[in-house]
């Protein structure tokens, strides 16, 4: 550790309050190429200082998308936040603060942080490799300027302490060598350094797993109502994000059918923030690797996934699928099935819409809420007060007319109404004309005004919104990540200790003088111990008694008293 | 599923261990003021280190530099020879204490446990609640091994004050989990994160009080820190704690990531709570990797260190209750 290559910025840096900024000593640097200047800024960038800065500022930079919605995660909240804030809100969109992990800054940051990790761990290997098959360095001409040192006289002549002390440091695995006739030199702690190398390159690793992920992995959402069956194809994915390098016309063909979802909520315990949570989800399902495999049956839950093919099935949502049938004047079906409403907060208000491209004589379009446990409130209109369908209900408005104007893409939980009317009808009350609404529950059938036919609630069936993910590299960088884990713990445990033995003839014939010293890097509060274990090591493997005149000096710490 | 008598008993606990804790804090508070040498002690305080330093170190430290070490290894673990009989039986009584309020805070959270049967790291109360234990036992089981009254009033303090939050603040009823909680990652990952947590609050506690004396040390004032281990002595502890807690905070980001793959199909998801344990890990790393650089000073090291503790200690405040996210499990 002592000859540890902190790669330090040396050379060509400006004196202090000189002009510019460039290296312009040219004694230091007679040519001052664009070679000099890029090994200049090389050494700037593995430099631990600039690696530190590095660090702090990844650090600072990954803040703001803890604080700002970010689009990846919530776009729908993002541009609520950008709408509510005019002026900041676009300013803000520029920089990058609402895709903060993908912003050039962001990855310029941590781009520089490996580059300078991967120069900084090679020559550092390379350092170490040396280090790990050469002999320990030569012994100090003076062990007692050593901060730890200790010694004793013993009864036996200086080539036979050698021999003894070369077997002890081996014996407590030290690597040994001795220069010369009259000391030894030991070694040990090399793995400290090999755990911080392995953490090092263990960090480079996890990058690169997570740059696997990236470029081939993909992620899909799907809403599955129970009864309903999914494959695993773009075209049935509500979203879809595929990598980079991703060819999403080749997924693993399984398909997935739900038989049937439990939800269970709190109902017991009323305190605070408990009442109405959430206590299980389950869904219950078939599952095929290729539509004409055999069926399996499973189940997926929180935080238990389905493993198929390459992809895991997560459980990510669910809610309410009411069923419903439209018909027209003359009794037709129009439109029946599930219709998924999407829930707005814990007691599951959902919105929706119905949307029937097929009535007559015009398409229709039913908006509105799915209330599980329905009351209507003064002052918020219907809402829900409990998660689970206590009393469920529909509460509608109708539109008529293009259905998909223009052919856009959009939500299945919105009506698009640019060009569409709303059905209106008289108040009995006050004799007014205002907008239609719609209030039913499971059985009830209500008749549109104007020859529209009518609309029947059917049934409440529940829906699970199931996340397809395949991600190769999270194998690798998990495995990455334990080994930075192990290396880091090898490496803040091991200390690199380097112990010296000198022996010099005492003043009696036949006795030897024997001094142990030893040097450390940095703070090593167990040195002291060491060198006088190493002692008591040699002397007490030597024949006879010794002579316990040990003077030991383990200063460890300067009084700043005065 | 909870049992309420658990959930009472769990809480007496809970509250005799803030009176227990209360106590400790006095006691501890009558050491440091009986360290503080009355005036006319202080007059001869020079001299009389001069003999005792002399008279432990048994003549045979010759060198100055080995007296001046037995001097300093005094504060630290050598007899309390000049430490007044009162202080010294107020720091007993403190450490008994300190033991005893930790043991109750296990009780506490041992009933919780079984009142809710599950393991009781659902809720912020009940976070707040274990980091405070576990913070206690760290201190009591380190204590055993160095001599930590110094840290005493600045341990059990802090504790009574996040107890206090918790019991007003944070409380939350005992009830089941939700089912993204549910899951054997979470006394994994939570479990792990608080013990580091708790860890690196000694080592912040640590880290301030040596900035402090650092401080008093250059402008030369003298306060009742020259009382305690020497600058450089707690520097090391506050290491010493620091390189404990950060490999336990590495594998809270590592079970964290492998729970989320779980729960929410992909490992990161740069969600609040996790860019929070990231920046802390960063901030942490930096910490480390600033002490080992040379030209950077120890109060500056100690500084990161500090910012990494602040980044802690809004992760569990601020980002659980007010940031939109994922992990939006306060129970508030
Ligand atoms: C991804 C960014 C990095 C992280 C998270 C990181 C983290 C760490 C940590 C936690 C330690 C402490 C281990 C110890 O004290 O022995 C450490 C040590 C060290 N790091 Fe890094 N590091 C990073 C990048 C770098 C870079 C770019 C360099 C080169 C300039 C570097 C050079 C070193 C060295 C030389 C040590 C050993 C310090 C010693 O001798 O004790 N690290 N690093």
């Amino acid at each position: 550790m002592a000859e540890q290559t902190t790669t330090r910025p040396q050379a060509p840096t400006p004196e202090p309050g000189g002009k510019g900024s460039g290296p312009r000593e040219p004694i230091t640097q007679p040519k001052l190429g664009l070679v000099g200047w890029l090994r200049w800024m090389w050494r700037n960038l593995t430099s631990m200082r600039t690696a530190l800065f590095l660090l702090l500022l990844l650090g600072i930079a990954a803040l703001p998308g803890s604080y700002f919605p970010q689009r990846g995660i919530d776009a729908a909240r993002t541009a609520q936040w950008i709408a509510d804030h005019p002026t900041a809100g676009p300013f803000l969109d520029r920089l990058g603060f609402f895709e903060v992990y993908a912003t050039p800054w962001f990855s310029a940051i941590y781009l520089l942080l490996f580059i300078s990790l991967v120069g900084c761990v090679v020559p550092r290997t390379k350092v170490h490799w040396k280090a790990m098959r050469s002999t320990p360095p030569r012994t100090p001409a003076r062990l007692s300027r050593l901060e730890h040192h200790a010694s004793a006289e013993v009864d036996a002549t200086p080539e036979q302490v050698v021999q003894v002390a070369r077997e002890a440091l081996r014996r407590r695995r030290f690597r040994v060598h001795s220069h010369d006739d009259v000391t030894v030199s030991a070694e040990n702690g090399y793995v400290k350094e090999t755990g911080n190398l392995v953490f090092h390159f263990a960090l480079i690793l996890v990058i690169v797993g997570v740059a696997i992920g990236y470029l081939f992995g993909w992620k899909g959402d799907v809403i599955v109502p129970v009864g309903k069956t999914m494959s695993n194809q773009l075209s049935q994915y509500d979203t879809f994000s595929p990598g980079p390098w991703v060819n999403p016309e080749k997924l693993a063909p399984f398909t997935i059918k739900v038989d049937r979802f439990d939800a269970t909520f709190e109902e017991n315990v009323t305190g605070r923030g408990q009442f109405g949570q959430p206590r299980n989800f389950t869904a219950y399902v078939t599952t095929k690797d290729a539509p004409g495999a055999a069926p399996k049956d499973s189940t997926i839950q929180v935080n238990h996934p389905l493993e198929m093919d390459g992809a895991g099935v997560f459980l990510l949502g669910n809610g309410y699928a009411p069923v419903v049938t439209v018909r027209d004047a003359k009794g037709n079906e129009t439109f029946s099935g599930p219709v998924p409403f999407l829930a707005q907060d814990n007691n599951y208000r959902s919105v929706g819409a119905i949307k029937v491209t097929g009535a007559d004589p015009k398409p229709l379009g039913f908006s509105g809420l799915f209330l599980p446990t329905a009351v209507v409130n003064k002052d918020q209109g219907p809402i829900s007060i409990f998660p689970d369908l206590k009393n469920p209900a529909l509460a509608l408005t109708l539109y008529e007319g293009e259905l998909f104007p223009g052919g856009r893409p959009q939500s299945v939980y919105l009506l698009d109404t640019a060009q569409m009317t709303q059905v209106t009808s008289k108040n009995d009350k006050t004799g007014q004309t205002e907008p239609l609404r719609i209030w039913l529950e499971p059985g009830q059938t209500f008749d549109l005004p104007g020859g529209r036919g009518s609309i029947t609630f059917d049934r409440v069936d529940r829906f699970a919104g199931l996340s397809v993910r395949h991600d190769p590299g999270r194998w690798l960088t998990l495995v990455a990540a334990l080994l930075a884990l192990a290396g880091l713990i090898v490496t803040l445990t091991v200390r690199r200790r380097r112990v010296f033995v000198r022996v010099s003839p005492a003043g009696d014939a036949g006795r030897t003088v024997v001094t142990v010293g030893g040097l450390t890097k940095g703070d090593d509060d167990g040195l002291g111990r060491v060198v006088e274990r190493a002692l008591t090591d040699i002397t007490s493997a030597l024949p006879g008694t010794p002579d316990t005149s040990t003077e030991t000096s383990t200063s460890t710490d300067r009084d700043p008293r005065p | 599923m909870t049992n309420e008598t658990f959930a009472g008993y769990s809480n007496l606990a809970l509250y005799s261990a803030m009176a227990v804790f209360l106590v400790a804090m006095i006691c501890n508070a009558v050491y440091l003021a009986g360290l503080v040498p009355s005036r006319d002690r202080r007059r001869d305080a020079g001299a009389e280190r001069e003999l005792v330093a002399a008279g432990s170190a048994g003549g045979t430290g010759s060198a100055p530099a080995a007296a001046g070490a037995r001097t300093a290894a005094r504060a630290d673990d050598g007899p309390d020879v000049d430490v007044p009989a009162k202080a010294r039986k107020a720091a007993g009584i403190a450490s008994t204490m300190t033991w005893l309020g930790a043991l109750l805070l296990v009780v506490s959270v041992a009933l919780r446990g079984l009142s809710v049967d599950r393991w009781p790291l659902g809720n912020m109360f009940e976070f707040a609640v274990m980091a405070s234990m576990f913070t206690s036992l760290a201190y009591c089981v380190w204590s055993t091994r160095r001599d930590l009254r110094w840290l005493g009033l600045f341990i059990t303090g802090p504790l009574l004050l996040v107890l206090g939050m918790a019991v007003t603040v944070w409380y939350t009823q005992a009830a089941e989990l939700l089912p993204s909680l549910k899951s054997y990652w979470l006394v994994i990952h939570v479990t792990v994160a608080v013990i580091a947590m708790a860890i690196f609050t000694l080592g912040a506690v640590a880290s301030v009080l040596y900035l402090v004396k650092d401080a008093f040390q250059r402008s030369g004032r003298a306060s009742i820190l020259d009382r305690f281990p020497s600058a450089e002595s707690m520097e090391r502890t506050s290491y010493g704690l620091h390189i404990v807690a950060f490999p336990l905070w590495t594998f809270t980001l590592i079970a964290g990531a492998i729970w989320a793959r779980q729960a929410w199909a992909s490992y990161w998801n740069w969600d609040p709570k996790e860019v929070w344990t990231f920046v802390i890990w960063v901030v942490y790393a930096a910490y480390l990797h600033s002490r080992a650089t040379s030209g950077i000073s120890r109060q500056v090291a100690n500084w990161i260190a500090l910012a990494g503790y602040v980044c802690l200690i809004l992760n569990f405040t601020v980002v659980n209750v007010f940031f939109v996210g994922q992990h939006s499990y306060s129970g508030l």
